[in-house]
């Protein structure tokens, strides 16, 4: 689960971490008040207006600006608020503004020269642990430092038995080049940091910039986190941050009735039990000359009730001109599987209004067959892969 | 021959008396796997479907002599389910349970690293060695015994492609799910080498997707090794978007290097035989088999 910078930011601070500070405003006059208070709190003459929506990119957007000020503010803000952000990770049509964050400017003159890093914590895959990744070129894209110098970003995997060790912040802060105050304030940093990102069950943190300001504090300027779905259960908390109005309306409705379902492009809807065969299934209705409509994994109980709530879903996509349902019936009768689809379909009435494909292997999978061919509904039955493909090629035409 | 799982393997199931551990240990015992008991903290001394329950899995391994385990624990304790297992001495670690938080599975795997000890999955459908021991979630059915062995990510694709190789006349040794999670205990590299190893199979069928480097790891390995039988290789996910889970919590495409295409590229450079469509797998095996 994504979270917005305000938010991840509110993580990263309740565990120690030092955070550019901001206050969330919905419209201009919320954002003036939000400057004159942290003018108040921290004493920033400036304030930047960051647009708060799931995407990086957002500077690129122009959903990022500096407001030197109260009426800039107040401008930029009302600008921001309610426009399509359009940024390099954006569809498009780029993504609704409802919020932005004012926040303190930080990059204030002084003693010394400010400087940008980058930091994610994250788990590597190849050997099943957590990893500070790192880099002294912040504020920029991470792929294209990663393609252009890889010598310049680091790796810190953290033993689980230990946790990270103070020797590993030390490497860290001096890998980025930093001595005195500003070395001793990133081994603070990268510790909070990280027991941040252990304790959250967090499933990524990404950190661009990370700031050395120019009186030597390090603190996280931005904050992407993702919270791990799978722990939600045990961050209640953190679950209830989540903002359905950044999330496909389609996959919200379906997450609420327990069905696993991606929007996709296409023309070809799917139904299909398990998320391997969802995929494969995907991918043959792409050879058969369509394009997959959605990933939709429909579980082990594919019964009527079940079956209706997935259709009601995949034709809720107004792309959708044929819907392929493919079920490997193992421990779930084929039969009943059948039986169901031809429930479903009679419940829906009018509101089937696309031919169906049922592909049905397994246990009981003639039997399954007969059911849907002597229905009388315009549905083609299959038993083989292939021969679901094919109907797929067919209806198209 | 057959790998992991076979007619001597004495199996505990742990949640055995909860509703999937209930149904899935029916399932097996009527396949005719060797289940010789289970585990419920708190309810040792009961008998459950004519097996002893014990409180824990030590108990279990000094009292029947368990040495392989099946895991249908909620999410939220099955990574202390895992480790009590290795803990007890169990060889053999199957985890079906889906959805156990990363965090939970860093743990568990830094853990079992240390034992003697193999973990299958989790979010799994186990492991089944047709004809003498069903250890999983799969329809025993659908496996008939033979040379082919089969290493999956996935559960459904598993058996589409066991029904696809029965279909040409052939059979399976042993079939291996592995799991759809970011952290799982046996690799596709791992799961490979052991078939590549066992006299008994011939040819090995691969089914990955999309996410991660396990389908490379394998592809590199098989070509060192020299082996001359044959991987018939699958990935699933070519028209999956990059930046989304599609399901299983393992599969998405983060990087250039993850996407279906690059591991079929990766896969086909090092020896494998990849099929593009999921519907030719069984055909495949089939022409490789006959050369």
């Amino acid at each position: 689960m994504n979270l917005h910078e305000y938010q991840g930011k509110e993580i990263l601070e309740s565990f120690g971490v030092r955070i550019q500070r901001g206050i969330v405003a919905h419209n201009a006059k919320e954002a003036v008040d939000a400057a004159k208070q942290l003018t108040a709190e921290t004493g920033t003459g400036w304030h930047v207006i960051k647009a708060q929506v799931h995407a990086g990119g957002r500077g690129k957007g122009g959903g990022v600006k500096l407001a030197k000020n109260l009426k800039e503010v107040e401008e930029i803000a009302g600008e921001i608020i309610g426009m399509n952000l359009i940024t390099p990770q954006t569809s498009a049509e780029g993504k609704k503004v409802h919020q932005v964050l004012v926040a303190e400017d930080v990059y204030y003159p002084g003693d010394s020269e400010t400087s940008e890093f980058y930091m994610s914590v994250l788990l590597n895959r190849a050997t099943g642990r957590n990893m500070i990744m790192y880099s002294t070129e912040g504020g920029m894209d991470i792929e294209e430092v990663a393609e252009k110098t890889p010598h310049l970003i680091f790796n810190e995997e953290i033993d689980p038995a230990t946790g990270l060790m103070p020797f590993q912040a030390r490497k860290i802060a001096f890998n980025l080049g930093l001595s005195g105050t500003a070395f001793k304030e990133m081994t603070k940093f990268v510790t909070a940091l990280y027991k941040a990102y252990s304790e959250s069950d967090a499933s990524m943190f990404e950190i661009n910039p990370v700031l050395k300001t120019s009186d030597d504090k390090i603190m996280a300027v931005d904050a992407k986190v993702s919270i791990d779905d799978n722990a939600l259960f045990r961050r209640k908390k953190y679950a209830e941050m989540r903002d359905l109005r950044e999330e496909n309306a389609i996959e919200v409705e379906a997450r609420a009735v327990g069905l696993n379902y991606v929007d996709l492009d296409g023309n070809v809807g799917c139904m299909v039990n398990g998320a391997g065969l969802a995929m494969a299934t995907m991918d043959l209705i792409k050879m058969a000359g369509g394009e997959p409509a959605n990933f939709l994994d429909v579980g082990g109980t594919a019964d009527a009730k079940r079956v209706e709530e997935a259709f009601r879903i995949i034709l809720k996509d107004d792309g959708v001109k044929a819907i392929l349902i493919n079920i490997f019936g193992g421990i779930v009768r084929c039969d009943r599987v059948a039986q169901g689809v031809v429930d479903a379909y009679r419940n829906m009435g009018d509101a089937m209004k696309v031919p169906i494909i049922v592909r049905l292997q397994g246990t009981n999978a003639e039997l399954a067959k007969e059911i849907i061919d002597k229905s009388g509904l315009a549905v083609h039955s299959a038993v083989q892969f292939q021969e679901a493909a094919d109907k797929v090629k067919e209806v198209l035409k | 021959m057959s790998v992991l799982v076979n007619k001597d393997s004495k199996i505990i199931v742990q949640g055995f008396t909860g509703s999937e551990g209930t149904f899935h240990a029916e399932q097996m015992i009527e396949y005719g796997t060797q289940v010789v008991g289970g585990v419920t903290p708190g309810k040792g001394g009961q008998e459950h479907l004519g097996r002893p329950v014990f409180n824990t899995v030590a108990e279990a391994v000094e009292k029947v002599g368990a040495d392989t385990s099946i895991i249908f624990v909620p999410p939220a304790f099955a990574a202390d389910a895992i480790m009590e297992a290795a803990n007890a001495g169990i060889k053999v670690i199957i985890t079906i349970t889906e959805g156990i938080p990363i965090a939970d599975m860093v743990k568990a795997a830094d853990y079992i690293k240390h034992r003697d000890c193999r973990l299958i999955g989790p979010n799994c459908p186990g492991v089944i060695t047709p004809g003498e021991a069903k250890v999983g979630i799969m329809p025993g059915f659908v496996f008939k015994k033979g040379t082919v062995g089969i290493v999956s990510k996935s559960g459904t694709l598993t058996y589409e492609a066991a029904d696809q190789v029965v279909r040409q006349g052939l059979g399976i040794t042993t079939a291996i799910g592995i799991g759809g999670d970011p952290i799982i205990g046996t690799t596709t590299k791992d799961a490979v080498e052991l078939l590549i190893n066992d006299p008994e199979t011939e040819a090995v069928v691969m089914i990955g997707e999309i996410g991660g480097q396990l389908e490379a790891d394998a592809a590199k390995w098989y070509k060192a090794s020299g082996s001359k039988k044959p991987i018939i290789g699958f990935i699933a996910g070519e028209t999956a978007p990059a930046g989304r889970t599609m399901g299983h919590a393992g599969a998405i495409v983060g990087g250039s290097d993850d996407t279906a295409q690059a591991k079929k590229k990766i896969m086909r450079e090092h020896g494998i035989h990849v099929v593009d469509s999921p519907a030719e797998i069984g055909l495949k095996v089939k022409e490789v088999m006959g050369k």
